[in-house]
């Protein structure tokens, strides 16, 4: 494998670099999905949404990136994966939900795309 | 005086922890994974370390945004997992080997390595997860060595460039080896390997560069550190960075080391998942 030629400046296809950019943009979000480890916040938030973006001061791209539950505007607003987990996680939705919804896949065609990756 | 008897790696996907749950090991999804498992936890059980250092990454559990430690070691006297948001069934603590952990701080603070120390860390599936393979029924598996988990900023860049990670792991060696008990020592480094959760690109996984890092940690991983952080995103995929913590494990096994055992298996979860045993060559 050769990595000498590899361009450090070009961006990298549908990939997002959580950096200190994204983590100021997406801070109160963020902080609001960390939350969800607790079941008392996750029962919080179910109980009034609205007023738990308020509580967190999630701005209105934040606000209605949640209400669309679209993973893909969420990271737009600044969220990372790893806390957005937490927040799919309220809903039932999986690592696979996630990636089907991101690329545009029923979930069983994302499925068939992971076992093809080992062929 | 302590000595190093070998590293293992693992994946560490939180689908595992409820698979293992529900004893899916001869389901036909589950099995080519869990097949890894057995001749690690036979050299586990032959073996018998004392003591288990769990090189992980805290996936928003143990630490949030607002204070993001590069490296963490644990100094408590047990560790617990706690609700992740979705994750798996509680289960009773981990003890830890605090005496021996301030010896690994005051070691890599020595070495330069400014690391954080913590009294109390809860632990998330990537540490939990590969307890749950190696030691079957942890913590009370009855050869449950002590723990020291030692968790690397991944979530959020910029994350420690492979040559920091391995240089990480060859200090932990110097720190382990200098420490005057006389146990037995296991360095684990968990995650990876290839995947992506995130973007357009969701679903990313990277065979050949897989295959590639797993031969090259065992015959010259100082090869590896020419791999800059974002190319390790580019071609291991943006969770795929979780190999620094196979780095971190091999740089305290010394120059050679020989693959004992190695599995290898796609798709578990969205991850292409490695499974390794290393032992020492003198």
């Amino acid at each position: 494998m050769e990595f000498d030629n590899f361009d450090h400046h070009a961006p990298i296809e549908g990939t997002t670099i959580f950096d200190g950019e994204q983590a100021m943009k997406g801070y109160a979000l963020n902080k609001m999905c960390y939350s969800f480890n607790a079941a008392s916040s996750r029962e919080e938030y179910l109980t009034d949404p609205e007023a738990y973006y308020e509580k967190f001061g999630l701005n209105e791209q934040q606000k209605q990136a949640c209400r669309d539950k679209v993973v893909l505007d969420l990271i737009a607003a600044g969220g990372n994966i790893y806390y957005l987990a937490k927040f799919a996680g309220i809903f039932k939705l999986d690592v696979q939900d996630v990636g089907a919804q991101q690329t545009g896949m029923t979930k069983e065609q994302f499925k068939q795309k992971l076992v093809d990756a080992g062929k | 005086m302590a000595q190093i008897i070998g590293g293992i790696t693992s994946s560490h996907i939180p689908a595992v922890g409820n698979a293992v749950h529900d004893k899916k090991f001869d389901d036909p999804y589950w099995k080519p994974f869990f097949d890894g498992y057995p001749p690690i936890q036979k050299w586990l059980e032959d073996h018998k370390p004392d003591v288990a250092i769990n090189i992980y990454n805290d996936h928003g559990l143990g630490f949030f945004l607002d204070q993001m430690p590069t490296f963490a070691i644990g100094a408590a006297h047990e560790y617990k997992n706690e609700d992740e948001g979705w994750g798996m069934p509680k289960l009773d603590p981990f003890p830890g080997d605090p005496k021996m952990s301030w010896h690994i701080i005051e070691s890599m603070v020595e070495d330069h390595f400014d690391i954080t120390s913590c009294q109390e860390l809860a632990v998330d599936h990537g540490f939990v997860v590969p307890m749950q393979l190696f030691w079957p029924g942890a913590p009370h598996n009855p050869d449950m060595p002590r723990t020291i988990p030692i968790s690397a900023n991944t979530v959020q860049h910029p994350i420690p460039t492979l040559r920091r990670a391995l240089d990480f792991g060859r200090a932990l060696r110097k720190a382990i080896l200098s420490y005057p008990e006389d146990i037995k020592v296991v360095v684990m480094g968990t995650g990876g390997l290839s995947h992506q959760l995130d973007g357009e690109r969701a679903g990313f996984i990277n065979k050949e560069f897989d295959q590639y890092c797993m031969e090259k940690i065992v015959s010259d991983p100082d090869a590896l550190t020419k791999i800059s952080r974002r190319e390790l995103v580019e071609k291991a995929g943006a969770q795929g960075t979780e190999f620094l913590m196979w780095m971190m494990m091999r740089g305290t096994l010394g120059d050679k080391v020989k693959a004992v055992h190695t599995n290898y298996h796609i798709p578990i979860s969205n991850t292409g998942a490695g499974t390794m045993l290393l032992e020492p060559v003198a």
